[in-house]
């Protein structure tokens, strides 16, 4: 992994909620921060999303919007999740 | 000849949809579906894939009004659309999004449609014409067609509005989470807003926080359409949702404690719709209250060798259902899930024998098998009793797959099936293995495949 594709602290935290969440099969680690979670990278569906967004709602009491400024670009990446928690959680 | 018009509950000058927090009237609804129907170019089926709930109602009227079929996919992968292009080859799109759809005529829906002067009369559609075409997956890999025509779906919203009176809601507003393009979407968002009189919104609601929103800015009294999947969701979060006069759900068994928790957090009733896309909705049931289900009306039940079948005026063709149904009398029943060989993720349903032979077609694959994990099945085997269904109706059940590919990952598989099937389904986790311990008929023994997934679980060899 290159210095980008290490995860933060934070990123950490939150892929291990995913992890978690959806019973996944891969540690925590492995988890590129700047992989896409959908399509090619982790394969996520739209289940998965309302799952994660649960998740998220009970652990960091942020809830996602659909009109959310762009909701792709949100779970584009863990990388782009976990800003986007982290701007509406000083919000 | 029968015919039943367009709309037939919403007087002149009423709302017929709301988009973007705009009323939209029946006259403009009907203005539109006017204009859209002289520019669709002439082809005998449509495939609409409007993620917008008006624009999709107005797709399918204009459909409609020229004499096409509206095809419903159950998703939109490139190999589902090619392969019903080669079984409809009239097919066009109907979309309002840029995606590409490569190997399809599409046509965009226009950002302004161009009214007449005069104010347009309510199409009037013949009973017997052919309206929608839902599919459901064949053994061989090819969807199966299941075609319902005007009349047939009219009938049954009729029966859907009369058991759920409907008519006390008066021009309620419709909301809902569940896509259009599904036979349950069909009948209780467009179908019934159509029969009823009802307030069609546009938006489909995914995140708790925005059906909340969307909720509390709808003029009561509400009805909202969703899955057990959501329902779970948008109870888990302990924020109070708005009133709720009506709660609709269906594609999955709704676990009774959860139909009671939403009935008391939503303040009004919630009735679970039983059907299938071969044959629509067949009954109802108020889920706090019954475990037994009541047929609408029109609708008979009778059982022979082969299983459960229903016939009536919403069925033209009397239709085998595909779930294990203890009939109580010709009207009345327990459901008591899939018949073997059937899956059910999310509501979403398939076949293992279709995954298999998507699976198996993929270059690089010698041998391959989806299973179900062991707990999907136990709570599947315990649903005769009465109460088991409870924590196994709430968790979503993923395939897993044990494939034989040398030289090949589990990305790769997993890229090739993202092409060919529902994103549902993708197992989770492909497991690559020598071979698969196949008896001498050919058959995976269920202990060996239990085997199979406990080695797994301990990290043995999957991806």
């Amino acid at each position: 992994m290159s210095d980008q594709a290490t995860q933060t602290e934070r990123e950490q935290q939150l892929a291990r909620l995913i992890v978690k969440t959806l019973n996944l099969d891969i540690p925590v680690s492995e988890i590129d921060p700047e992989a896409p979670l959908f399509g090619e990278g982790l394969g996520l569906d739209s289940i998965d999303v309302l799952e994660i967004a649960l998740a998220i709602s009970q652990n960091h009491g942020v809830q996602l919007r659909s009109d959310d400024q762009n909701n792709a670009a949100i779970f584009q990446s863990l990388r782009s999740l976990s800003e986007h928690i982290q701007r509406a959680r000083t919000i | 000849m029968t015919a039943h018009p367009l709309l037939q509950a919403h007087g002149p000058g009423t709302i017929f949809a709301s988009r973007s927090g705009q009323p939209i009237s029946v006259d403009t609804f009907l203005r539109d579906v006017a204009a859209l129907a002289a520019l669709l170019p002439d082809r005998g089926a449509m495939v609409n894939l409007c993620p917008d709930r008006y624009r999709f109602a107005v797709g399918f009227a204009a459909a409609l009004c020229r004499g096409q079929v509206n095809l419903l996919p159950p998703h939109d992968a490139p190999d589902l659309l090619e392969q019903l292009r080669t079984d409809y080859p009239e097919l066009y799109c109907l979309t309002d999004d840029a995606s590409p759809k490569p190997g399809l005529a599409v046509f965009r829906y226009p950002s302004m449609l161009q009214h007449g002067k005069a104010s347009p009369a309510i199409p009037v559609i013949a009973a017997e014409q052919p309206a929608a075409v839902l599919f459901t997956s064949g053994s061989t890999g090819r969807p199966r067609p299941h075609a319902r025509s005007w009349g047939e779906l009219v009938s049954s919203a009729l029966a859907e509005g009369k058991r759920l009176d409907i008519a006390a809601l008066g021009s309620a507003a419709l909301l809902g989470t569940v896509p259009h393009q599904h036979s349950y979407g069909l009948e209780s968002l467009l179908m019934l807003a159509l029969r009823h009189g009802l307030t069609l919104h546009a938006e489909r609601l995914f995140f708790p926080a925005d059906i909340r929103a969307e909720l509390a800015a709808a003029a009561r009294p509400r009805i909202l359409v969703t899955t057990p999947v959501h329902l779970r969701v948008l109870l888990a979060e302990p924020e109070t949702p708005p009133p709720v006069d009506m709660v609709l759900c269906a594609t999955a068994p709704l676990a009774t404690h959860l139909a009671r928790e939403a009935e008391a957090r939503f303040a009004g009733a919630l009735f679970e719709i039983y059907g299938c896309s071969e044959a629509g909705q067949i009954a109802a049931r108020r889920t706090a209250l019954t475990e037994e289900w009541r047929c609408l009306d029109g609708i008979t039940l009778r059982r022979d060798a082969t299983g459960v079948w229903a016939s009536g005026e919403p069925i033209a063709v009397e239709t085998l259902l595909p779930d294990v149904i203890e009939l109580r009398d010709a009207t009345r029943f327990r459901l008591h899930g899939r018949i073997a060989d059937m899956v059910n993720v999310a509501g979403k349903r398939t076949s293992l024998v279709h995954l298999n032979y998507h699976l198996n077609a993929i270059d690089g694959v010698r041998d391959g098998a989806f299973v179900l994990p062991d707990e999907a099945g136990a709570d599947e085997a315990e649903a005769d009793e009465a109460e088991t269904d409870e924590a196994g109706a709430d968790a979503v059940s993923r395939l897993a797959a044990f494939v034989v590919a040398p030289g090949r990952s589990a990305e790769y598989i997993l890229g090739q099936l993202r092409r060919r099937i529902d994103a549902a389904f993708l197992p989770r986790p492909i497991c690559l293995v020598a071979e698969l311990p196949r008896n001498a008929l050919g058959k995976l023994p269920r202990q060996e495949i239990q085997r199979m997934i406990a080695d797994a679980r301990k990290g043995l060899g999957c991806d």
